[in-house]
């Protein structure tokens, strides 16, 4: 009885979940010029409830303040208040409101793994196209040194780097971001090693056109649809690693509020038969979806059109 | 054939390179650690006599690439130090829960490994319907998912008040197999969860992309039954691929516990590396980290033999 | 029941349909075809006239992305639209056999040649497996296929390309079907090697007496295999009439303009020997890594003249072009452009040097960046070289684009995908051109193109020769372009030279024995020519029948 409640429940979110999307698709395809919504079209509702997601998750970070019904790290009541009105969401394990650290949490969780995507991108692509493009030496010396530090499980690796440099926000960004830009250049080399062998680049060398256009003009262009799908791989990779070290408690430190922490902190009341736990870690694994449900169509839709 | 053995042997020693490469920038690790070794050993309390000594007494005044000779061969001989934080050698720290993170990664593997290749090879064959979707959308799903919340999902289902499984996977007093089979079933079932979607995805896309190529189109043109194209045709050119994300998974089972492990609160390496890093026991973190890259490296080099093995054009010279 | 002369394969009113996008368009409009038991009929047309997809629907088969959306097929009697999956799937292999383009991706690469073979007979219960291995040496060697007894237990890669050619249709006859569907099955070869599959797979249908589809874009070929010719355009029916009735009097305009296209010659240009030469190549070895491409080639190449490069794959007519344009510095000799030498390697060559020499590629796709516009592709060079900006830049882009004879409004801010095959190609030379070279290096560039569009890129080059007094090396492995465009010719052979001298001298005998290897086994519009071109040679000259193995 109770298995089959869970299925019918399960089964209506997916539903309204599709219906959101395919809504909020359709609205997207009216209000953008037409090359946009022509794009948009292709979308399945999965893509388009992913879409949507992201576009609330980024407005509940940016408006945090506005949205949140009390501070950060105000401490408003007793601990493991459960759900009431004044407090919707009750009160964590110092006596905060769950719902305001939720809010908060998009902002600061969201964005430092954004700016450690961002960092890691850099430095990989970077390298990445340039070793392609250079090859020789250049190329032979970044590809084993990241053969070499692919071979440390990341995790441990950005474990072993935390315990030497400490943890803290900074830190992990860097240590993060570094474990990452070797992934990002493999992809970014193998990418641009294909473009390089091209006619087109031959033609370009033989014009006698320099790195910086070769990069900018012939091979970026053409690099662009994968690394973007990359960006959103790498996006959810990080962002699932950041939460999984503050949940350690060795990511983003106590009174910063974080999704992966608050599970942690509110973790005794999953034994009682309180969800409160799984809603920080549902806010993280939703995001983590809708991002992979567009990055899935980004790359079906690449593929298809190559054919 | 020597072809493909100077192959193996180079790879082999490519392993060695790296696995010397990692032991050097682990060994560092305590070189760039701020404050000084035996005064960490020692507490605050130390005189700066017994300091001393026990510097001297480490070899902490020798040369780094001295120390660095030493550390290596000692850990070749097993011995990995004293913790810092209780001052037990870490190489007692880590026997007993070596054990228990690789039994929990076995108990893993047996389960996933065998259902993501019938599911992954299942999707490619009834491609584009209802089943392959649904497998599809789950597998992006449970990929997603941080790993804490498929956990606590677990226990909330069936650890709750008169669950089937316990949500603490203690392993005290010794359990027989039946009851360690019971009482990590959670653990691996999670981890099961999560490296079967992602291999179930990659036999599944390995094997589409092989589905265009003539030579499926040639075998579709003999009459073969569209089964046998996938396992006789597509299967065995889709080896490598599958050997790959294989070995990294199992490299996952094996490192990437520490979360599961902390959920569950289970004896294994995960936890003692979790412990260790916070106490920042360098000692211990250095061990399970060499033990980590060593299992890691050795899954990378065996699935890269057994791919360069699964290719005739290799395999077989002109 | 196959007494020769029954209606074996019947189709009426096809209709075919692919997607493109979200739409379904038409890709073969109401086709109908008949076939008699040991009957062979060919089925010519350009790329996009549907060819290979009638073909495939012969076998009630249409390709992932294709439909049969209307007509009947009828095989022997069955109709092919109405059967289950599993009937059809149990004549195909069996009665309905498939030859591909592409042996070598035509074959699977993870299982020996005579596994292969075994499959079919096995699957349809027609033969045991050691009846099948048997039976797969004794069609080894009537495909007279080296070492019979032992080439069925290679893999793909360890067999040539002529040889996996001929081990396919051998595949094919496994189970002697009663037709077999040979779709381009000697396209990707060499003119040396074509002749020996040719006449093997016309050997083995003859002696199976099967009936046979074969289709190409090649006149000659078909001229040699067929009894019947179907020509196709856009997935319609253009005409159809018994082989050598075709070739003597094609009844429509289309028909006689395929037929036409290998007339076009350009006008004889006088020998320019006063001058110094454009380009001369000196004693030129190169090669990669410890194995010499080339060994001491030397030609010269004079204003308003072409000299084309001819030779098989593998000759180095390429790595020669990637010696001058200095990709490839040479281990010895060297490249001299009017009289002084050229930097070995291009990074050191000035930006004059670069801008004289230019290139233009086979394959237009790969030469031309896709995410780059029309506008941009042609200014980038005459920005680059000759400095010009803005509205002068606008200008020169519209002149060029006339020049090619491409709309200048229409086309100039389009992506190359936005283009067909021959208008890229128009592209390529653009950007040539735009950098005002005085020498092109024209590699393969019609290769990729239909007959008539080629023509079409071949009279342009002319033209184009004489307006900028262009001096052209033209790089081919296909005599009938060398005979329309080139004045002198060089014969290539495993990387050296064996012949060089004017396009009148190159075309008359006495030959050098490859030279006459090669000009003779050019297929001719002459339905004997086969025949009589294997009669000549068991007759004659060893030299001949040695090099063609």
């Amino acid at each position: 009885m109770g298995f089959l409640t869970g299925v019918v429940i399960l089964a209506v979110v997916v539903a309204v979940a599709l219906a959101a999307g395919w809504l909020f698709r359709a609205m997207m395809v009216a209000i953008l010029p037409a090359g946009a919504g022509r794009t948009l079209r292709t979308a399945p509702p999965a893509a388009g409830f992913g879409m949507l997601v992201i576009l609330l998750y980024i407005l509940v970070a940016l408006f945090a303040p506005l949205i949140a019904p009390f501070g950060e790290r105000e401490i408003v009541g007793p601990e493991f208040l459960p759900w009431g009105d004044t407090h919707l969401l009750g009160t964590d394990n110092l006596g905060r409101d769950m719902l305001s650290r939720l809010v908060y949490a998009a902002r600061n969780t969201i964005g430092i793994a954004f700016v450690t995507t961002a960092l890691a991108f850099l430095i990989g692509s970077v390298l990445g196209i340039l070793a392609a493009l250079t090859g020789g030496w250049l190329d032979q010396l970044l590809a084993r040194a990241v053969d070499v530090l692919m071979a440390i499980p990341a995790l441990i690796f950005a474990l072993l780097l935390l315990t030497i440099v400490g943890t803290s926000i900074v830190n992990m960004i860097l240590v993060i971001a570094l474990i990452d830009s070797t992934r990002v250049f493999r992809l970014a080399r193998a990418v641009s090693m294909n473009i390089v062998v091209m006619d087109y680049m031959e033609a370009a060398r033989l014009r006698g056109e320099g790195t910086w256009h070769l990069i900018v003009r012939e091979i970026l262009p053409n690099a662009m649809a994968p690394l973007v799908a990359e960006f959103g791989l790498r996006f959810c990779f990080v962002f699932l690693t950041i939460s999984a070290l503050s949940f350690l408690g060795l990511g983003i430190q106590p009174p910063t509020a974080d999704w992966g922490a608050m599970v942690r902190d509110t973790a005794t009341l999953i034994s009682f038969g309180d969800v409160t736990p799984l809603l920080p870690a549902g806010a993280i694994a939703l995001l983590t979806v809708s991002v992979n449900f567009v990055v899935d169509w980004q790359l079906h839709r690449a593929s298809g059109l190559k054919e | 054939m020597p072809h493909v053995l100077r192959m193996i042997a180079q790879r082999l020693a490519l392993g060695l390179v790296t696995l010397f490469v990692v032991s050097i920038i682990i060994f560092l690790g305590t070189e760039l650690l701020p404050g000084d070794f035996a005064q960490q050993m020692l507490g605050q309390a130390a005189t700066p006599e017994t300091v001393a000594a026990l510097r001297e007494r480490l070899g902490l005044n020798d040369p780094m690439l001295v120390r660095y000779v030493d550390w290596l061969t000692d850990i070749l001989r097993g011995d990995f130090g004293v913790s810092l934080a209780n001052g037990q050698p870490v190489a007692d720290l880590i026997g007993r829960r070596l054990v228990n993170t690789l039994s929990l990664a076995l108990y893993a593997a047996a389960i996933s490994v065998p259902l993501s290749l019938a599911l992954g090879i299942l999707a490619a064959l009834f491609r584009n319907t209802l089943f392959d979707r649904f497998v599809n959308a789950s597998a992006l799903t449970s990929i997603s998912f941080p790993e804490f919340f498929v956990a606590y999902i677990l226990i909330f289902l069936f650890a709750g008040a008169g669950g089937m499984f316990p949500s603490m996977a203690s392993l005290r007093g010794d359990p027989g197999l039946g009851e360690y089979l019971h009482r990590a079933f959670l653990p691996a079932l999670t981890l099961t969860l999560v490296t079967t979607a992602y291999m179930m995805r990659m036999t599944r896309a390995a094997i589409i992309n092989l589905l265009a190529s003539p030579y499926i189109e040639m075998a579709r043109l003999k009459g073969i039954s569209p089964m046998r194209i996938i396992l006789r045709h597509a299967l065995p050119n889709a080896l490598a691929p599958i050997i790959n994300v294989i070995a990294l998974n199992l490299a996952y089972l094996i490192t990437g516990v520490v979360v599961v492990e902390v959920v569950f609160v289970y004896p294994g390496l995960g936890q003692l590396i979790v412990d260790s890093v916070t106490a920042r026991d360098m000692p211990v973190v250095q061990g399970v980290a060499l033990l980590f890259a060593g299992a890691y490296v050795l899954l990378n080099l065996t699935a890269d033999v057994l791919a360069t093995l699964s290719n005739p054009r290799l395999m077989h010279r002109r | 029941m196959s007494e020769k002369g029954g209606r074996l394969l019947e189709i009426r009113g096809l209709w075919i349909e692919g997607q493109a996008d979200e739409d379904w368009v038409p890709i073969v409009k109401g086709v109908d075809l008949t076939l008699d038991r040991g009957e062979v009929l060919g089925l010519i047309g350009e790329s996009g006239a549907g060819k290979s997809t009638i073909g495939l629907a012969a076998m009630g088969y249409a390709r992932d992305g294709c439909r049969i959306s209307g007509g009947e097929i009828l095989f022997d009697g069955i109709d092919l639209r109405a059967a289950s999956e599993a009937t059809r799937r149990s004549l195909r292999g069996r009665r309905i056999a498939y030859v591909a383009q592409s042996a070598a991706a035509s074959f699977n690469p993870a299982h020996r040649l005579i596994a292969q073979y075994a499959e079919g007979p096995v699957r349809h219960g027609v033969m045991s497996a050691a009846e099948a291995e048997s039976d797969a040496v004794d069609l080894y060697a009537r495909m007279r296929l080296p070492d019979p007894e032992s080439i069925g237990f290679r893999y793909p890669h360890q067999v040539s390309g002529g040889q996996l050619q001929r081990a396919m249709t051998a595949m094919a006859m496994a189970c002697r079907p009663d037709l077999i569907i040979f779709d381009e099955p000697t396209t990707a070869l060499d003119v040396t090697t074509q002749i020996e599959v040719l006449s093997a797979i016309r050997d083995i249908v003859d002696r199976f007496d099967t009936a046979a589809i074969y289709i190409t874009h090649d006149l000659a070929v078909v001229a040699q295999m067929a009894d019947r010719i179907k020509v196709l355009l856009r997935g319609e029916e253009v005409e159809e009439a018994d082989t050598r009735t075709m070739l003597a009097t094609p009844s429509e305009d289309y028909t006689r303009s395929l037929w036409a296209v290998r007339s076009f010659a350009r006008a004889e240009q006088p020998p320019a020997r006063d001058a110094t030469a454009v380009l001369s190549v000196e004693g030129v070895t190169a090669g990669y890594d410890r194995l010499d491409v080339l060994r001491d080639v030397s030609f010269d190449i004079h204003a308003r003249r072409t000299v084309a490069v001819v030779g098989e794959s593998g000759s180095g007519k390429s790595t020669t072009a990637r010696v001058i344009t200095g990709l490839l510095p040479p281990r010895m000799g060297e490249v001299r452009f009017e009289g002084t030498p050229l930097p070995p390697g291009y990074r050191g060559r000035s930006r004059d040097q670069l801008r004289q020499i230019q290139m233009i590629y086979q394959m237009a796709d790969t030469a031309l960046n896709p995410k780059l516009r029309i506008r941009d592709l042609i200014g980038r060079p005459a920005q680059m070289y000759l400095g010009l900006r803005g509205k002068r830049l606008e200008e020169r882009v519209r002149d060029l684009l006339s020049l090619i004879e491409l709309e200048p409004d229409a086309h100039i801010d389009r992506l190359p995908s936005e283009l067909s095959g021959g208008q890229k190609q128009r592209i390529g030379i653009a950007r040539a051109l735009a950098a005002e070279p005085r020498f092109i290096i024209c590699d393969e560039v019609t290769s990729a193109l239909d007959q008539l569009v080629a023509e079409g890129i071949l009279r342009l080059l002319d033209k184009l020769q004489g307006e900028f007094d262009l001096a052209y090396m033209f790089i081919t492995h296909d005599l009938a372009t060398v005979r329309a465009i080139a004045d002198e010719v060089v014969v290539m052979k495993e990387g050296r030279v064996v012949e060089q001298g004017p396009k009148a001298d190159m075309f008359q005998p006495p030959h050098h024995p490859y030279t006459e290897l090669l000009l003779s086994s050019v297929p001719e519009m002459d339905p004997d020519w086969l025949t009589d071109l294997l009669e000549r040679r068991e007759a004659g000259g060893a030299g001949a029948g040695a090099a063609g193995t």
